[in-house]
């Protein structure tokens, strides 16, 4: 299993390509190098919906980008390692307050130092939650992640020298790089907010097809599933959870970085509980635990309330009741597939497929039988 | 056994553990020899299970030692042992549900890993390897228990014997030098248990077993001891034959003493027992 010419063979990067048999069987061979490719694939089909699409999909595609990482990193959380966390939005504006305020103060480039510097913030706030979470379960972990939510934009106003306030902190969004503008021309200029986005997303999701299928993948949902029998495995149980909430901390913190670059502000309005509840949607309605749930909720929490509140206007309704129409409409379909398929859009599809197949056997076997 | 690895003994000495005013064990020692098989028997509240949570490190005796290779193992924690090389399997399956069969068993045999965190991060080939080892590892662990065939299913889907023998190959996988059996034979058939019972003497070539078990007929085949415990204290230890025909031991069974007697003259020497009562 282990011969050498997998060590050779795995340093050409895919991009390379067309060198023949010898890359194309370490990409099969390898988790690293098949998500790789998967994510590189998503990226050129970002890059091929923006440049069809209009302006106006820019700005969905590049909110879709800032919940993507922040709702795949909640679903390692909660999906994987079985711990709710009712403030991963909080943890978002950990991220965001911290880009904002390096970017208010310091023309710091290339701005992937500004989103390392959001994630090592969130982390470490995500450490110290995470490190009382162990010791929580349940009802009561919910009800800390919650004071989280709703305490930590308190902490913005309450230093409203550093944080800006009510009125929170205006981001000016990083600049395209001059290669990026000689590349793209003029045209996709526009495009660069939802196209940096993505790539911080797409490497965010990366990272995590890489961790939920290695070793950590499986002792976090080991520590889901029995802390018993997980234990008498070798898992130090205080130990898995902790790492699962700094990573998921971690990834919201990319997710945070996003958000101010994107809405080009950042304030206490902006990283309420409702941004947390939003995010637990998402990815209940994707399907818990699922990485392509996470991105499908994402892509609803994205998508829909455009969608929502033009069809609310269309039809009458003053503006400010068109804009709670979204919150509404959520809250119902969480309902309703908590009823009806508490397993969300991936889980459903999943076990659908499955049984299908698994019938076809029977049927296969019963008629080889006759 | 010549091929037991030396000083692999365990050892449990004067072990007491109180609860508030409850005395669960008093006193309590005994040791599995390298390749031999103690069974740790007793009526129901007879401490059975507080014994194997002490060995376990899920709890903390208030009095007593325990040593394992001429050790003494102290400040004990649950997800040491695997690493101590000492395994145990759950009453029950305690199967992780949400896991394929051979996730289950992979589960198992990582204790000591190489590659890290940013191996596994980056998907590095270091860290493929690896999983690539402790999947064929967990395989042959299957295959071993005739469980190879439902690698790719989840728990749930499977009959309870099969999960018992997943259950079994997942605590085999590291391949501990101590083996804990909580009541293996739970719910399986007369023609499983005699399975369970070659593959325990089996196992007995290369590591100590110790087994909680009901059932006396697989107790008295496997078994090279038995201790047997009531009320919290070892009141007989000896070999399958010493134990059945020891009156203290039929006393604690019947639960009368003045039967106890007849029971031993006339007997054909098997310790019938209930789970009941």
């Amino acid at each position: 299993m282990t011969d050498t010419s997998e060590k050779a063979s795995t340093k050409v990067t895919p991009a390379g390509g067309g060198s023949g048999g010898g890359a194309l069987a370490a990409l099969t061979r390898s988790r690293g190098l098949r998500h790789l490719a998967l994510v590189l694939a998503a990226y050129v089909g970002i890059v091929l919906l923006l440049q069809l699409f209009g302006d106006f999909r820019d700005t969905q595609l590049a909110t879709m980008a800032y919940f993507v990482p922040a709702a795949a990193g909640l679903t390692l959380l909660t999906g994987v390692n079985g711990q709710i966390s009712l403030g991963h939005g909080a943890l978002m504006a950990v991220g965001a307050y911290t880009t904002a305020a390096i970017l208010d103060r310091a023309d710091l480039t290339p701005f992937i130092l500004v989103v390392l510097a959001s994630v090592a913030a969130a982390a470490v706030v995500g450490l110290l939650v995470g490190v009382a979470a162990a010791r929580l379960h349940g009802p009561y972990l919910a009800g800390a992640t919650l004071a989280l939510a709703v305490g930590l934009p308190g902490i913005a106003i309450y230093f409203g020298d550093l944080f800006g306030g009510e009125q929170g902190l205006r981001v000016r969004p990083p600049d395209p790089p001059a290669w990026f503008e000689d590349l793209a021309g003029g045209d996709l200029g526009r495009t660069y907010p939802a196209l940096l986005g993505w790539a911080l997303a797409l490497s965010v999701l990366w990272f995590l097809s890489n961790l939920v299928t290695s070793r950590y993948g499986r002792q976090w949902r080991a520590v889901r599933d029995d802390e018993v029998a997980a234990s008498l495995c070798g898992i130090d149980l205080g130990r898995a959870r902790v790492l699962a909430f700094v990573v998921s901390a971690a990834c919201a913190g990319v997710g945070g970085a996003l958000l101010a670059v994107t809405s080009r502000l950042v304030a206490p309005t902006s990283v309420t509980l409702v941004l947390s509840l939003y995010l637990l949607t998402a990815i209940v309605l994707g399907g818990l635990g699922s990485l392509l749930g996470a991105v499908l909720g994402s892509a609803i929490l994205a998508f829909l309330p455009t969608v929502l509140t033009n069809r609310a206007l269309d039809s009458g309704l003053d503006s400010a009741a068109a804009a709670n129409l979204a919150p509404m409409v959520f809250g119902l379909v969480l309902v309703v597939v908590m009823l009806a398929a508490p397993r969300g859009i991936v889980g459903t599809t999943r076990i659908a497929l499955l049984s299908r197949k698994l019938k076809k056997q029977r049927a296969a076997a019963l008629a080889s039988r006759t | 056994m010549p091929d037991a690895p030396p000083g692999a003994r365990f050892e449990v000495e004067g072990v007491t553990v109180r609860f508030g005013g409850l005395v669960a064990l008093d006193g309590v020692s005994l040791h599995v020899e390298p390749g031999e098989v103690l069974g740790v028997i007793g009526p129901n509240g007879a401490g059975k299970t507080t014994l194997f949570n002490v060995v376990c490190g899920f709890l903390t005796p208030s009095e007593g030692r325990l040593s394992w290779r001429g050790e003494r193992l102290t400040g004990l924690k649950p997800h040491k042992l695997a690493g101590l090389g000492i395994a145990r399997t759950l009453q029950g399956v305690g199967l992780f549900e949400g896991m394929t069969v051979l996730d289950n068993v992979m589960a198992g045999a990582g204790t000591r890993p190489r590659a890290g965190f940013a191996s596994a991060l980056f998907g590095l080939p270091r860290a493929d390897a690896e999983e690539a080892q402790l999947r064929a590892r967990a395989l042959a662990a299957l295959d071993r228990l005739n469980a190879a065939d439902y690698a790719g299913r989840y728990p749930g889907s499977l009959p309870y014997p099969v999960q018992k023998r997943v259950a079994l190959a997942r605590a085999l996988v590291s391949e501990p030098g101590l083996l804990m059996l909580d009541e293996p034979a739970a719910g399986l058939s007369n023609d499983e248990m005699d399975e369970l019972g070659d593959l325990i003497r089996e196992l007995s070539g290369t590591m100590g077993v110790m087994l909680v078990e009901h059932h006396m007929d697989l107790v008295m085949r496997v078994c090279d001891r038995i201790t047997v415990l009531d009320f919290g204290k070892v009141i007989a230890t000896g070999t399958p034959e010493q134990v059945r025909s020891d009156p203290a031991v039929l006393a604690a069974y019947l639960g009368d003493e003045v039967e106890a007697p007849a029971a031993a003259s006339g007997s054909t020497g098997r310790v019938s027992t209930r789970k009941d009562g």
